[in-house]
């Protein structure tokens, strides 16, 4: 018998806080297979956000730095200035990233900062039990859009398309969204995570892979109801695929 | 002849998101009915002879619960 | 070759003496009065092939400093009061990760947008702990160019000795006017502190994995790590308590005043002798560790106090713990910007004596 599809070495293999179903599980994973496929854990960093994701250090099997919440990417901003041979994981949620953080991750990807955002956009804040997020859809319920979200008469605002508010930036080099709800969009995000990556380690500019990802927990649904909720609702709206892809390394291939 | 494989779900660590079972092209598995330490109803490969190693179980695995291994 | 004696704006100094102590990680914000300092960096630390970034906010700076100095890179941030304000939540947490990382203040009046010129009315919020938990970080109170420079070089040993940030606390006035000073020396990169807490280069190292965090839902895990903090704390404020005094024997009251309100007091001490009236001068230079010991000895052998502030009367308060009601406490302050005069202050010293 050959063992087909292993444990990834950059994670830990223990058992996460993360909910049954939670797309960061997978997430995860992924990035721990690129760097694992890219042999550079020795020289790994992530920063995990204040959110659901902030016990990604207690499962990544690599240093990692803790920031406020929303300024994920100026403290990688600073970890990766003072290491640029290092590759550094700029792990955020859609609060973290498009709420709080908007101007953080804005000037980040405008200076070329070289680390990578992953941006796990699941439309809800998980952590604090449900609230409404700036990827939240219309008409979405949440603990603070008790009867969805509202733009027009509650002005609740819009939905917010990250990769496409930062692809009018100079500095942004590469930016691609996936999602983890089912095996092809899984192995998508995995080949995007990688591209991504192997262009910071080239020196390019801001790369940002956007993932689509199910909270089955805070959706109110069960696991297999949420990546169907997610394909039906979330993709229409959020395009997957490479929204920008300028990195000169693609020349060469 | 399709490649004929086997997934390893390791019971304690799966969450019953059951998610595997939905991405299984062969429906080798299934809920299992007797639940793991945690109280939650693992994933079980009940038809292994229908697997065909093509990993959708461990790629939307959120907790890397299952490993797959082939002949 | 000895460093020559040279001409410099205090906020130039700052600048100069960061790199010197080496600082390799500079992020800023504009903010009057300490404008010189960012623009000063943006040219030398681009020149001596260190890190500069402009950041989009006082709050983003702080934390590019985190992320910088949690690699065990020497890193620095510059503001005034508004902008220190942005920077505390990156304070509690660098104090919360145990991170050494400088924090300079050329504090201007507030509160609020409040005006562009010096005060000392961010005295609590530096010294208390303007961010949320239980913490201390240095504070050092510089009174010229020259031992703006000197604190500010000092600040990198003593934040990294410490692990802990430490503010420099300087005032529109000592970081926008020129006095000679004489630079302290370049230190080799190479020779500072080792850090094995930091992150990066783990597979080089064959190290275990480092996380720089401050969160922990374990409540007795939490205490636990707050408490030996303080126990860190005990231990600076037991050896490194420091002032500079004058003229304290032979006066029955001392002035207590730092930064350029001391600069102001001295000149009323000087007032008063010219009359044949004896007074000492007490000057804080770290105003945490506040000096409470030997306000408290001050205080054994008798004296009354009069504390001068750029401010509505902050300080005093310290003042007013270390004498534990032991003598009596007088307070003069300008705020908003206005800057006590060396008449007024007399004028008080010979209200308070009634001569």
């Amino acid at each position: 018998m050959e063992l087909l599809y292993g444990h990834p070495k950059s994670l830990k293999p223990i058992q996460t806080k993360y909910c049954p179903g939670c797309g960061h599980g997978v997430i995860h994973r992924l990035i721990a297979e690129v760097i694992d496929e890219l042999g550079i854990q020795g020289k790994a960093i992530i920063t995990n956000p204040v959110g659901c994701s902030i016990w990604a250090d207690l499962y990544f099997d690599f240093d990692s730095v803790q920031p406020p919440h929303g300024r994920t990417p100026a403290a990688s901003t600073g970890i990766k200035r003072m290491l640029p041979d290092h590759l550094v994981v700029c792990y955020q949620g859609d609060g973290d990233l498009a709420a709080i953080g908007t101007a953080e991750i804005i000037h980040a990807a405008n200076r070329g900062e070289k680390f990578t955002t992953i941006f796990v956009n699941n439309a809800i804040y998980g952590m604090t039990g449900g609230q409404m997020a700036p990827t939240t859809l219309i008409g979405q319920k949440a603990t603070t859009a008790p009867y969805g979200r509202d733009p027009i008469d509650a002005g609740m605002g819009y939905p917010i398309q990250v990769c496409e508010l930062l692809a009018t930036l100079g500095g942004t080099k590469y930016l691609a969204r996936g999602a983890v709800n089912n095996a092809v969009n899984v192995k998508k995000t995995k080949q995007y995570i990688k591209k991504a990556f192997e262009a910071q380690l080239r020196g390019e500019g801001f790369t940002m892979v956007e993932i689509l990802s199910q909270c089955p927990t805070n959706w109110g649904m069960q696991p297999k109801e949420s990546v169907e909720w997610l394909e039906q609702n979330m993709i229409p709206f959020y395009k997957l695929g490479e929204i920008k892809n300028t990195l000169d390394g693609e020349a060469q291939k | 002849m399709a490649n004929k494989g086997q997934p390893k779900i390791d019971r304690e660590r799966c969450k019953g998101c059951l998610l595997c079972v939905r991405a299984c092209p062969t429906k080798v598995l299934d809920v299992d009915s007797e639940p793991n330490s945690w109280g939650y109803y693992p994933s079980k490969a009940v038809a292994i002879e229908k697997c065909i190693a093509c990993g959708n179980c461990y790629t939307v695995c959120p907790d890397v619960a299952i490993t797959v291994y082939k002949e | 070759m000895a460093e020559e004696k040279r001409l410099m704006k205090g906020n130039d100094a700052i600048g100069e003496a960061a790199i010197r102590a080496g600082c390799t990680a500079y992020f800023g914000y504009p903010i009057t009065p300490q404008n010189e300092l960012t623009a000063y960096m943006a040219k030398n630390m681009i020149d001596n092939k260190r890190t500069f970034i402009q950041a989009e906010s006082e709050v983003a700076a702080i934390n590019m400093v985190y992320g910088a100095a949690a690699t065990g890179a020497r890193a620095m941030t510059s503001s005034s009061s508004p902008g220190i304000s942005l920077k505390q939540e990156g304070i509690s947490y660098a104090c919360g990760a145990d991170l050494p990382l400088v924090v300079v203040n050329v504090m201007r009046s507030g509160p609020g947008l409040g005006g562009i010129v010096p005060s000392q009315a961010d005295y609590f919020q530096s010294t208390r702990g303007g961010g949320h938990g239980d913490y201390y970080h240095f504070v050092l109170a510089p009174k010229s160019v020259q031992e703006a420079a000197d604190l500010t070089y000092e600040a990198f040993d003593l934040a990294d000795e410490w692990r802990m940030p430490a503010m420099v606390l300087a005032d529109g006035l000592i970081g926008q006017m020129m006095e000679g000073v004489v630079l302290p020396e370049k230190r080799d990169l190479s020779k500072l502190p080792k850090k094995p807490w930091a992150v990066g280069h783990q597979g080089e190292l064959k190290r275990p994995i480092n996380h720089v965090t401050s969160i922990n839902l374990v409540p007795q895990e939490l205490e636990a790590t707050v408490k030996a903090r303080f126990e860190r704390y005990a231990k600076i404020k037991a050896s490194l308590q420091r002032f500079e005094e004058l003229n304290i024997d032979k006066s029955d009251l001392v002035l207590v005043a730092y930064g350029t309100a001391s600069r102001i007091a001295l000149g009323a001490l000087e007032l008063a002798k010219a009359d044949g009236i004896n007074v000492g001068l007490l000057r804080p230079i770290t105003l945490w560790p506040y000096p409470e010991k030997r306000v408290s000895e001050l205080a054994q052998q008798g004296k009354r106090f009069l504390v001068v502030e750029m401010s509505m009367g902050q300080m005093v308060e310290d003042v007013r713990l270390a004498v534990n009601g032991r003598a009596q406490i007088d307070f003069y302050g300008r705020t908003g910007g206005m800057i006590p005069t060396e008449d007024e202050v007399y004028a008080e010293i010979r209200r308070i004596l009634k001569k």
